[in-house]
Parts: structure tokens; C-alpha cells; sequence
């Protein structure tokens, strides 16, 4: 199995910030258990890794790895649609949504 | 940047882009947001990019927010206008912010904002202490992110910022039509302060660029459109004539035609900052006036600038040789500056900008053109209008000596368009006009108008030989010359009708 690489890019730490951080741990713990890489990225604190990566709005979640790198922008609680973008075989569910 | 009058609420700061401070009245409301919107092709990047480049060169540094095109995109075609952005780049005087779409995959998942952009603009305009942002264009953004509401508020969000910041924003948006919505979402005009359009209509087969300032909020600008070009070397230029007025000091100095019989029918021979129309028909001498005119003045000394339209450098040369000026040993003077050019070569706007940076460099005391019939037919004669008001007052705010020449489209009588457009706006008129007598083409030349002088107003004969031109007798047993309808007058009639006005002022008659 791939191992996945992502890094989610936030605005400050705020509690609307870590709620998403928790969201999409939860999704990648479920999925891969700790089998993946997961970096967080305060935009606040780190504007210039958000000019090198052309991040516009947040959050921003990006699929590094596998290839090829996708942006997942807004809303990740929906847990369903955030694994469907990031091509996420569910062992129960259909192999191809999104 | 400079102190504005303090009565003044809101400050501007002066762009520096030619010709657009004085259309906006001292520049772009400062620390504020303008808006340029205008369908494609109308300039708006670059716009864009020289609203930071001068800014650069006054010492202010700037960044540069690209939402559609790439960054090399940017570096590479600015650098056709002589603007080396990489090296802005290296001396910490230009930040880009790409905000470019990118390759990258894209899934939208619900509510964002744009706080990493805005953070973003902020760390560039931090690094390089720019005072100036460019964002270009808010339309791309709208293709990239769909959600019109989330995108109106986020661009309220990041014009407040950079209101907070304290720079001076330029953004550019998109329109479909050149009359009509401000930008295309319909949201972009309600974001910024100002709004400036641009255009590039088509207008009688011919483009036509034009800048609008339509609303400054809280200040005063000048209204309406002004006609632009673009330069390479230059950029952006505008040309601000209806804001130019006709307020140069007046001389009564006379300066001499060239030709001592016309000088006398001028009373005593043009004024020094005065501009002569030369109307007539093709071979009446309208040329030879020119060539006249810069002689006269070389004579005393004067520089002289002639822009020929009409005939090649060699021809003009060798006809001026055939009425006894030597235009070479001239030039080699430095007296005389002769430039010839084919009208088709450039836009109308283009030829205004160039003639008026030859006009500043050679700084002459005469200028003649010969002839401004030819530049109208390159032209709408909403462009020639503008260009003839344009150039007549450039010349007068150098407080040179300008003659024209007109060439009627008929051979006998008539008035040409150029004329109609010009006629008031010059301060006098000389008529060369064939005159049929006797089955013979001869040439009547009459004073038309001189303002604030008197004058000769008979149409007196006028012949052309080897040593230039010669102004003779009257025409006194004919009538309508002008009108091309002659009536030839028995000596004795004319006679009796003088005896029976006191007033022997003859007028020609005209339908």
C-alpha cells in the first residue's frame, strides 16, 4: 500500500483550525492507521511556504503523495466527500467517487 | 509621494504613468483601491505592471499580484516595453504573488476563505516595503474559485486589509462589452473605491484606445474619455486634451512668412505664437509655403522642424534646391530638422506622441506640417478632431509658430474636413486657389483670417517660378473664386458698384 503524504495548510491556530487538524487525523488514522505523513502548515506563521506551494484560500489539504498532488480546499468534515477526493478506498464502499 | 493641497480630503499620489495624472488630477486616490476594468486587449496588465514600474523609478517598491498570468508570462512581455522585472526582483523592489492556476488537481469541498492569499500580500508587501499593489485580474479568480458570495466577501476582506496597510491597489477586472456593465461578476466595482475603464473600440474600421476615470470616491478627476497609446519604451500614454486649455500668453511679435508680399497682405507678417492654416488645392503651392515659411525663419536664425507627410526627404529636398533653399546646408546648421513620414506608419495618437517628443527635443521656433490632410485619412474624424486640438495646443504651450497645410479635395473652390475641424482653433487662414481666366489655370491666394491684425482681403494673384513665389496684382474683374463658381465683371460694372459703396471692401460671393 502507498503511504500517503499530506500537509494541510491552516489559518493561525485557532479552535475552527483545530477542528479541521482533528477532522482529517481522524479520516487518515481511520484509513491508514499511522501509516502516512500528515504536515501542518500555519499560513500566519509561514507565508512563504504558501507562496512556494501557490496556496490561495485554506483550508487547504494537498495529496503530495500519491501522485498526482490534488488540492482539497474548504470544508473537510464531510469525511465521506474529504476521502473521495483524496482517493481513499474504503474497504466497504465503491472504489470510485469524486 | 508628494503633499497634496491640504484642503483636499482624500490625498492622491501621483501614478506617473504619462499623461494620467493630469486626466485623474494628481493621480490614484492614495492608500485607497482602483479599479481598471476593460474587455481583453485594452491594457489593463499593463496598467498594472507600469502603475508599479514608475512607481519603482520614484523610489516606491511594489508587488505584483498575478491571478491569470504567469509570472515568466509577466517578465517576459513587459520586457517588450524595456521593463526588466527579474531585476526589480533581485534588487527587493518588485514581489510577485502567483496566484496563478496551476497544474495542480482541484477539489472544492465548501466554505474557505482567502486568508492565505491575503497573508500572503501582506508578507510581500513587508519584504519589500512596497507602498504600491498591483492585482490583476479578479475575473481569473472568479474562474478559479466559483462561489460568488465567498468571493465577495474575501475581496472585501483582502481591499480592507490593503486599505489597512496603507498601500495604494490597483485592480483589474474584466468586461464583455465596451458600453455596459463596469466587470463582468458585477460584484468587482462595489469592492473598490474607484473606477477607471479602458477601451479599444472599433470605430470606422480604426481602433481606438480610450481611458475613462468614472468615479473617484471623495475626490474630483477629469471626466470623459481621453484617447491613449501604447509605446514601446513608454508603456502607457495618455493624451489629456480636452484637460489642456487654451490659456498661452499671446505675442505681438511678428515673425516673417517667408515671402515679404505676404507679410505685407498680413500686415507686417505672422504672429511669433500663432498657427496658419494653408488651404488649397493639390499643386497650388501649398508645399512651397511650407518650404517658405522654415527658410524665413532659418534666415533669422530660427529653428525650424518640418514634419512632411506627403512627399519623400529627397523629393522635398530637391524642390526646395528648385526655389533657392538649400535644406542641407540648413540641417547641417542645425537650423532646420525635416522629418518624413508615410501617416500609414502609425496610429493617429502615436504620430501626436511622437511628433511632440521631437517638437520637445529639437525645440523649434517654427514647426510647419505638411500636410494634416494626410493624417486624416488614417483617421475617424472623431481621432483627427482630438489630434488637431491636441497638437495645435502643444505647440502653442511651446510658443512656436505652427502652419498647417489643408488640402481641398476639388481643384476649384471647396473646403476640406481638416478645415471645418481646424478653422477655430487656428489664428489665421490663407486660401490658395486656382482661378480659371482666359482658359488658363492661374493661382489666386487670399487672407482669410488673421487674428488680432489687419489685414489684405483681396485675392491677389500669386505665380511660382525658379526663385519661389510671387504674390502680384488683384483679381479685380472676376468674382467667386472661392466659391469656384467664377463671374468674370466688366471693368466698367465694377466701377459703378464700388461708386455706389463707400466701402470698396470687395467680397466675393459664396453659397
Amino acid at each position: 500500500m502507498t503511504r500517503y503524504s499530506l500537509t494541510l495548510y491552516i489559518a493561525g491556530h485557532t479552535p475552527k483550525s483545530e477542528k479541521t487538524i482533528n477532522h482529517v487525523r481522524r479520516i487518515c488514522q481511520e484509513a491508514f492507521g499511522d501509516d502516512y505523513d500528515l504536515r501542518i502548515v500555519d499560513v500566519m506563521q509561514h507565508p512563504d511556504q504558501a507562496e512556494q506551494h501557490h496556496i490561495l484560500a485554506t483550508p487547504t489539504l494537498v495529496r503530495e503523495f500519491p501522485l498526482p498532488s490534488r488540492h482539497i480546499i474548504g470544508d473537510l468534515s464531510a469525511a465521506d466527500k474529504v476521502r473521495a477526493a483524496l482517493d481513499i478506498d474504503t474497504a466497504a464502499n465503491d472504489d470510485h467517487e469524486g | 509621494m508628494n503633499p497634496l493641497r491640504s484642503e483636499q480630503s482624500v490625498a492622491k499620489m501621483e501614478t506617473g504613468i504619462p499623461g494620467f495624472d493630469h486626466i485623474s488630477m494628481g493621480g490614484l486616490p492614495k492608500g485607497r483601491s482602483t479599479l481598471v476594468s476593460g474587455s481583453a486587449g485594452t491594457a489593463k496588465t499593463v496598467f498594472a505592471c507600469q502603475f508599479l514600474i514608475e512607481g519603482i523609478r520614484a523610489g516606491e517598491n511594489g508587488v505584483f499580484v498575478t491571478f491569470e498570468e504567469s509570472t515568466d508570462d509577466i517578465r517576459r512581455n513587459m520586457l517588450g516595453f524595456g521593463w526588466d522585472i527579474a531585476r526589480w526582483e533581485a534588487e527587493g523592489r518588485w514581489a510577485f504573488v502567483d496566484a496563478s492556476r496551476h497544474h495542480n488537481e482541484m477539489v472544492v469541498l465548501g466554505v474557505y476563505d482567502f486568508a492565505a492569499l491575503l497573508r500572503r500580500i501582506e508578507h510581500a508587501v513587508e519584504k519589500v516595503g512596497a507602498t504600491r499593489v498591483s492585482l490583476d485580474s479578479l475575473g481569473a479568480i472568479f474562474t478559479q474559485f466559483a462561489d460568488v458570495s465567498i468571493l465577495r466577501a474575501e475581496l472585501f476582506r483582502i481591499a480592507s486589509s490593503l486599505k489597512a496597510l496603507g498601500v495604494t491597489t490597483v485592480m483589474t477586472s474584466e468586461r464583455t462589452q465596451e458600453y455596459g456593465e463596469v466587470a463582468r461578476f458585477g460584484v468587482e466595482e462595489f469592492v473598490a473605491d474607484n473606477v477607471i475603464i479602458l477601451r479599444n473600440a472599433l470605430e470606422e474600421e480604426k481602433r481606438r484606445r480610450t481611458i475613462e476615470i468614472l468615479k473617484f470616491r471623495g475626490t474630483s478627476h477629469r471626466k470623459g474619455e481621453f484617447p491613449f497609446s501604447i509605446i514601446p519604451g513608454r508603456g502607457i500614454v495618455v493624451i489629456p486634451l480636452s484637460a489642456i486649455e487654451l490659456k498661452q500668453r499671446s505675442s505681438d511679435l511678428r515673425i516673417t512668412s517667408g515671402s515679404q508680399e505676404l507679410d505685407r497682405m498680413c500686415g507686417g507678417g505672422f504672429f511669433r505664437d500663432s498657427v496658419i492654416l494653408v488651404s488649397g488645392a493639390t499643386g497650388t503651392g501649398k508645399t512651397l509655403m511650407a518650404t517658405g515659411f522654415m527658410a524665413g525663419g532659418a534666415v533669422n536664425g530660427e529653428r525650424c522642424l518640418l514634419f512632411a507627410f506627403e512627399e519623400s526627404r529627397d523629393q522635398l529636398f530637391r524642390n526646395a534646391i528648385g526655389w533657392g533653399f538649400d535644406f542641407e546646408r540648413m540641417e547641417r546648421e542645425g537650423l532646420l530638422k525635416v522629418v518624413c513620414e508615410y501617416p500609414e506608419t502609425a496610429g493617429l495618437e502615436d504620430h501626436l506622441i511622437e511628433m511632440r517628443r521631437v517638437i520637445e527635443e529639437f525645440r523649434p521656433n517654427r514647426v510647419a506640417i505638411d500636410s494634416l490632410s494626410a493624417l486624416e485619412r488614417i483617421s475617424t474624424s472623431k481621432s483627427f478632431r482630438e489630434f488637431v486640438i491636441g497638437l495645435t495646443s502643444f505647440i502653442k504651450h511651446q510658443e512656436v509658430a505652427g502652419l498647417f497645410t489643408s488640402t481641398t479635395p476639388t481643384l476649384l473652390g471647396g473646403t476640406s474636413i481638416t478645415e471645418a475641424h481646424i478653422s477655430t482653433i487656428t489664428d489665421s487662414i490663407i486660401l490658395l486657389r486656382y482661378v480659371e481666366l482666359y482658359g488658363e489655370m492661374r493661382r489666386g491666394l487670399t487672407v482669410l483670417k488673421m487674428r488680432g491684425s489687419m489685414h489684405d482681403k483681396e485675392i491677389r494673384e500669386f505665380t511660382i517660378d525658379a526663385s519661389g513665389m510671387h504674390i502680384g496684382k488683384p483679381f479685380r474683374d472676376i468674382s467667386g473664386i472661392l466659391s469656384g463658381n467664377f463671374t468674370r465683371i466688366i471693368p466698367d460694372e465694377i466701377q459703378r458698384i464700388s461708386g455706389l459703396f463707400q466701402d470698396d471692401d470687395f467680397q466675393p460671393s459664396q453659397d
